[in-house]
């Protein structure tokens, strides 16, 4: 009976790593379901939000620092998402491939800047008080069971952005454009929407989000310039489970990627997890290689 | 075979239909000059072209496995590693007297050597090993994934992935692979003492037949008709589909031709830097992979060649004197080439050879022809 503790405690931690999935995966997946490019330098954007938010909680020390940093990081990520949009990934829709290798050398040149501008070995982020506590279950079957503050919060952000993504892609007009691209970007643009304007806002829309999960991630470990790297090859896997440019695939798939590996490190080491996650990524696509939710049929991708 | 093949406009930097004539003779040339290179070279630079020509077998890999046929693999490290990993494991076994362990396993306490070390003890397991291994997962590996029509961006990631969880196992299980220090400290291999300057010239001169024999062997193959579906399954794997075809064999085996070159490539580069550790197959070494055959050409063998040995003689020379400076100038290289030049140095040269000068020197070595 002693093992429930711990297998529950996986389950958790497997749900914010997820939360932390989710919010670094949503950018991706909805960029690539609209241009179909891959941004490598997502992770970046990740790295870019911790710093962000290292740098507010100098100026805005005090309790509330950590809720300034969000906007800050959200706003920072995103204007630097619409440079790299602008600039290159414009320039290389039609070559997704070719995007992937540009914007993995973006993502070397902003690490190397990181790590001459703050150092190699990171910077800390202290969580506020009112987040620096853990939850303890006193006693019952869970005894024991540990739960921090940080990763309680991790979930709250992640469902707040979740909601409030759903509700901008469904009830508004933005969103009503967004999906119509989705679905046929020519028939959208033969309708007169602006394919360009679309594009450029869910990619900052994106890249703001990652930099909110930065702020998130920041509360966890030291901001380091590889941050990013870490965290982002499972939002890949996440972007290849789920299906494209959907919400609700993209939310699922990182569930499934998040409790995959926090229950498979109950029996194995964080090494052996990843590989055991690879193989069931390749065994999953053999059943559904369209992902968890088809909005398109991947099979005839030209 | 039948005319509808002839039409195809040639290749950049593969020029089918040319007349064998000087061109011939300029090749000759340059392989007999590279034959000649531990003459006219210090130690230390043979032993940095032996290495970059090992990579170079890799790099033509990949000129089939995404110039030809389009599919991008952030991967190779992995099957460069495997490669590279099997010899380095017999040559540390035969250093050491029966019954006696590495000794970084001892250090880490292991009392027996572990089962999947044993068969390299017999340096023919270890040779076939070489090439079969990374032959092996790749075709499984590249048969999954390519059966169930997942590609292009897709498999980009999953090969990822690959390397990712290869690097992080290898260090991981440090009492039996060596960790992240990997296996170094190499005595002979198969009774030649290595170290002297006859086996490093004699490695040197391996390294290079294989190079011509396989830049040979894979200029047939794509002038083939393989190579012909091949680039069609690359620029309209639908249509391609609608033919008849089914594609998947075909990209299966250009993904393990490609894994096969790689792990050549690492048993021989293990030879010549006397080394093989995690640092040279994770994400970041094997996207540095592809960037060689960017900068080369990804559609010409020479090309690929050439863009292995410029990166990486640029890369000994920058990242010694400026380390910061290099992963801005990797990471730059990265973004013009792709953005500028998709073409590659064998696209440049292509387009110069479409200049009124460039015609007269091209007519003047390819021969009288107008």
């Amino acid at each position: 009976m002693t093992h429930w503790p711990l297998i529950a405690g996986q389950v958790f931690n497997g749900f914010s790593v997820a939360s932390l999935y989710v919010l670094a995966a949503l950018g991706l997946a909805l960029s690539f379901g609209l241009m179909r490019v891959i941004n490598m330098a997502h992770g970046e954007m990740l790295m870019l939000g911790g710093y962000l938010a290292y740098l507010t909680l100098q100026v805005v020390p005090g309790p509330l620092g950590i809720l300034a940093a969000m906007p800050v990081a959200f706003l920072g990520a995103a204007a630097v998402g619409a440079v790299l949009e602008t600039t290159l990934i414009k320039r290389l829709s039609a070559r997704p491939l070719d995007t992937l290798l540009a914007t993995w050398g973006v993502s070397l040149i902003l690490q190397q800047a990181a790590r001459n501008i703050f150092g190699a070995i990171g910077v800390d982020v202290r969580a506020p008080e009112w987040l620096n506590h853990a939850y303890t279950v006193p006693s019952g079957l869970l005894e024991g069971l540990t739960i921090p503050a940080t990763r309680l919060f991790i979930l709250a952000v992640a469902f707040a952005v979740m909601g409030a993504l759903g509700l901008l892609l469904a009830r508004t007009r933005i969103g009503l454009l967004v999906r119509a691209v989705n679905q046929d970007r020519g028939m959208a643009a033969a309708a007169g929407i602006n394919v360009r304007a679309v594009d450029l806002s869910v990619f900052c829309l994106g890249t703001g989000i990652a930099g909110l999960a930065g702020v998130v991630l920041a509360l966890l470990g030291p901001v380091t310039p590889n941050v990013g790297q870490s965290y982002v090859v499972p939002a890949f896997l996440v972007v290849v489970l789920g299906g494209l440019g959907s919400l609700k695939g993209t939310a699922i798939a990182s569930l499934i990627v998040g409790l995959f590996s926090a229950l498979v490190q109950i029996l194995v080491d964080v090494s052996l997890a990843q590989v055991l996650l690879l193989l069931f990524v390749i065994g999953f696509i053999q059943f559904r290689p369209q992902g968890v939710v088809a909005v398109r049929s991947r099979a005839l991708d030209a | 075979m039948d005319m509808s093949m002839r039409k195809e406009t040639p290749l950049p930097g593969l020029l089918p239909g040319v007349a064998l004539g000087r061109p011939l003779a300029l090749s000759l040339a340059v392989v007999a000059l590279a034959a000649l290179a531990p003459w006219l070279v210090s130690a230390y630079e043979l032993n940095l072209l032996a290495r970059f020509l090992a990579m170079a077998l890799l790099a033509m890999g990949l000129v089939l496995v995404w110039g030809q046929g389009g599919v991008l693999s952030l991967g190779q490290g992995v099957f460069f590693g495997l490669g590279g990993y099997a010899i380095a494991m017999h040559m540390k076994l035969a250093a050491l007297a029966d019954g006696d362990l590495p000794d970084f396993m001892v250090w880490s306490g292991l009392d027996a050597l572990p089962w999947w070390w044993v068969p390299f003890k017999s340096p023919l397991v270890a040779i076939l090993g070489v090439v079969l291994v990374p032959g092996a997962l790749a075709a499984l590996f590249s048969w999954a994934v390519f059966r169930r029509r997942v590609g292009g961006v897709y498999f980009a990631l999953i090969t990822q992935a690959l390397a990712l969880a290869f690097a992080t196992l290898l260090i991981s299980q440090q009492p039996s692979t060596g960790g992240f220090n990997g296996l170094t400290d190499f005595q002979t291999l198969m009774g030649v003492e290595l170290g002297t300057p006859a086996a490093a010239h004699g490695l040197y001169w391996l390294t290079l037949a294989l190079v011509v024999g396989v830049f040979v062997a894979l200029r047939a193959l794509m002038a083939s008709r393989y190579g012909l579906l091949l680039r069609a399954i690359r620029d309209g794997e639908n249509r391609i589909r609608f033919l008849g075809y089914d594609p998947t064999p075909f990209k299966v085996v250009a993904f393990t031709i490609g894994a096969v070159l790689a792990g050549l490539a690492g048993a021989l580069f293990t030879l010549h830097a006397g080394v093989v550790s995690p640092a040279l197959v994770g994400v970041v070494p094997s996207i540095e992979m592809v960037i060689w055959v960017a900068v080369g050409g990804r559609n010409s063998l020479a090309g690929a060649v050439a863009g292995t040995l410029a990166v990486n003689l640029a890369k000994d020379g920058v990242s010694s004197a400026f380390p910061d400076l290099w992963l801005y100038a990797l990471g730059l290289v990265f973004v013009l080439v792709v953005t500028l030049l998709p073409g590659g140095l064998a696209g440049l040269v292509a387009d110069a050879g479409a200049t009124p000068w460039g015609k007269r020197l091209k007519s003047f070595i390819v021969g009288g022809s107008k």
